[in-house]
């Protein structure tokens, strides 16, 4: 469990970087993993073809949670054509945490990088579940 | 601090013995299991029915002109006989096997239900309801017509029956749990029955979580279907049953084709076996079934009001150790009053999902979710919860346990 619940994660759980909503985002994407009832939504702000601001919001478990606080940091400033290529590695990598024998958990971590694929591709279009996955 | 409880009244210690599974470590620590609610672990004498089964005499049931078939075939039969008689049924041709209480509704909503139901027709349910048995009677409503009506829940998570009669109006059938597995209110299903017949509509008990933890009889309560899951009752999984009354399921069409469900096939057209054999097409799960049997000796030599009264105990002493924890709050009725021992409950500040994790850390296995009751969740607009819910096996040290790793989760997120 101290592998689940590193610091940093905890960190940023309990003081999230970029909770909240834009003001008029230029995407706006929302999931949810049934499974849990966890929920995230991430709004863009795009100039240029470069993310130049995001937000999270929703409500879910602390490793959902921390990851949307995590991802969004990290794609402000970055392309979206090499967001829309974030991988699932590169999330695991970026939350520090063993996740990969753990199929429910892993879920968790996932749906902030489900919520920004569906909304840099559009609903419908971003990779599917096991894609990503 | 330990509670003191009934334990004596039987031998705990030489009991837990009896399930192997309980006898191993998780994350170093000793295995609290405090999943029953979604499924109960298996005493020995159930596993080593199973074996004995394959070992000694596997054959298909109710073909064979042999010796192996024919023991396959008594020892099948006898199962529902025993089935039969733990729930008070009057013959055990009231004993369909199914997989589990999902098909044993499904089975109705299907087989009754379309028979019998026209637009207009009512259906009545509750607003605790597990999703199987609440997705069937939508299914049910959107194929004839029929409308779906709601018993509202009061603040203790108990049914409002204060408008009960007005709501049975134009009812054909009332559906209900008769103990939450979420909320762990146990549902006074009798008086439900003799009101809803009163207005001609047929009762369906949902009987997943009674079953297994308290005496069920089905006469008693004047009903007429109970469904309930093996797998849950110390049983295997894949075996399930659906209770009928005879006069009702010999008016019911088949629910699937095949073999054994027939008595004479024809190119064009068929004619049905008899109930039960009518509702079990196909080979069944001869296995489970048998084992089955076993679990049900195994509880009742036990006693199912020992059974209930020892998880009596322990709810009491888990509702009060509960009350130590600060931010604490749990859903459905605060006493042991008609209460089952499934505790949900919710952690300030700290998801659920994150306190199954820290339990899970110490040994401690619960549940964490919205439990397939997502519109009871809604009512108390919270995604989810966490559940800890007890067995005949657990004892008090366990949620003492729980409380510990509780609080332990509470500095962790504070
Ligand atoms: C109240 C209730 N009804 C129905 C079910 C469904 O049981 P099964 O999954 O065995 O069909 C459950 C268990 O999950 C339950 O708790």
């Amino acid at each position: 469990m101290d592998d689940l619940y590193r610091e940093l994660i905890l960190e940023h759980y309990k003081h999230p970087r970029r909770r909240g909503r834009l003001d008029h985002p230029d995407i706006s994407a929302e999931e949810h993993n049934p499974l849990c009832g966890d929920r995230v939504r991430i709004d863009l702000r795009i100039e240029n073809g470069i993310i130049t601001d995001a937000r999270f919001d929703g409500r879910g478990c602390a490793i959902s949670q921390a990851a949307a606080s995590m991802l969004t940091d990290e794609i402000v400033g970055m392309p979206v054509e090499q967001a829309k290529r974030f991988s699932k590695e590169q999330l695991l990598t970026l939350i520090g945490i063993p996740l990969s024998h753990n199929p429910v958990r892993i879920k968790c971590a996932l749906l902030p990088l489900k919520t920004l694929k569906a909304g840099l591709y559009g609903v419908g279009h971003a990779p599917q579940d096991d894609e990503i996955e | 601090m330990t509670a003191s409880t009934t334990l004596s009244l039987f031998d705990i210690v030489a009991l837990r013995r009896e399930f192997p599974i309980l006898n191993q470590s998780v994350n170093g620590k000793a295995l609290a299991f405090l999943d029953s609610a979604a499924s109960s672990q298996k005493p020995r004498r159930v596993i080593d029915c199973l074996e004995d089964y394959y070992r000694r005499y596997n054959a298909n049931v109710h073909r064979g002109i042999y010796r192996l078939s024919e023991e396959a075939t008594f020892a099948f039969e006898r199962a529902r006989g025993k089935v039969a008689r733990f729930i008070n049924a009057r013959s055990q041709r009231e004993i369909v096997f199914v997989r589990n209480t999902t098909e044993a509704i499904n089975l109705v909503a299907r087989s009754w239900g379309d028979a019998n139901l026209r637009e207009g027709d009512r259906i009545l349910l509750s607003i605790m309801e597990h999703h199987s048995n609440l997705v069937p009677w939508q299914m049910l409503a959107q194929r004839t017509g029929a409308k779906l009506e709601f018993l509202p829940i009061d603040g203790e998570g108990r049914l409002v029956l204060d408008n009960l009669d007005a709501q049975l109006e134009g009812v054909r059938l009332v559906a209900i749990t008769q103990q939450s597995n979420v909320l762990g209110t146990i549902n006074p299903v009798a008086e439900i029955a003799r009101r809803a017949h009163a207005v001609g509509a047929l009762v369906l008990v949902d009987g997943a979580q009674s079953v297994p933890h308290m005496p069920v009889d089905v006469q008693a309560l004047d009903i007429d279907f109970l469904a309930f899951s093996g797998h849950k009752m110390c049983g295997p999984t894949g075996i399930g049953v659906l209770w009928g009354r005879r006069a009702i399921l010999d008016q019911m069409p088949p629910f699937l084709g095949g073999g054994s469900m027939i008595k004479v096939v024809g190119l064009y057209e068929s004619t049905y076996a008899d109930v039960p054999a009518r509702f079990e097409a196909g080979t069944p799960a001869i296995a489970e079934a048998i084992a089955l049997g076993e679990a049900v000796d195994f509880l009742q030599e036990i006693g199912m009001d020992r059974i209930h009264a020892h998880e009596r105990e322990l709810l009491g002493y888990a509702l009060e150790r509960l009350r130590e924890v600060k931010g604490l709050r749990v859903y459905g009725p605060t006493t042991t009053e008609m209460r089952g021992s499934a505790v949900s409950f919710t952690l300030d500040g700290v998801h659920p999902h994150d306190v199954a994790a820290v339990l899970d850390s110490e040994g401690i296995a619960v549940r964490a979710g919205h439990h397939c009751a997502q519109p009871l969740h809604a009512h108390y607009n919270i995604p989810a919860t966490t559940r800890a819910s007890f067995y005949l096996y657990n004892i008090p040290e366990e949620v003492d346990r729980l409380v510990a790793a509780l609080h332990k989760a509470r500095t962790l997120f504070g």
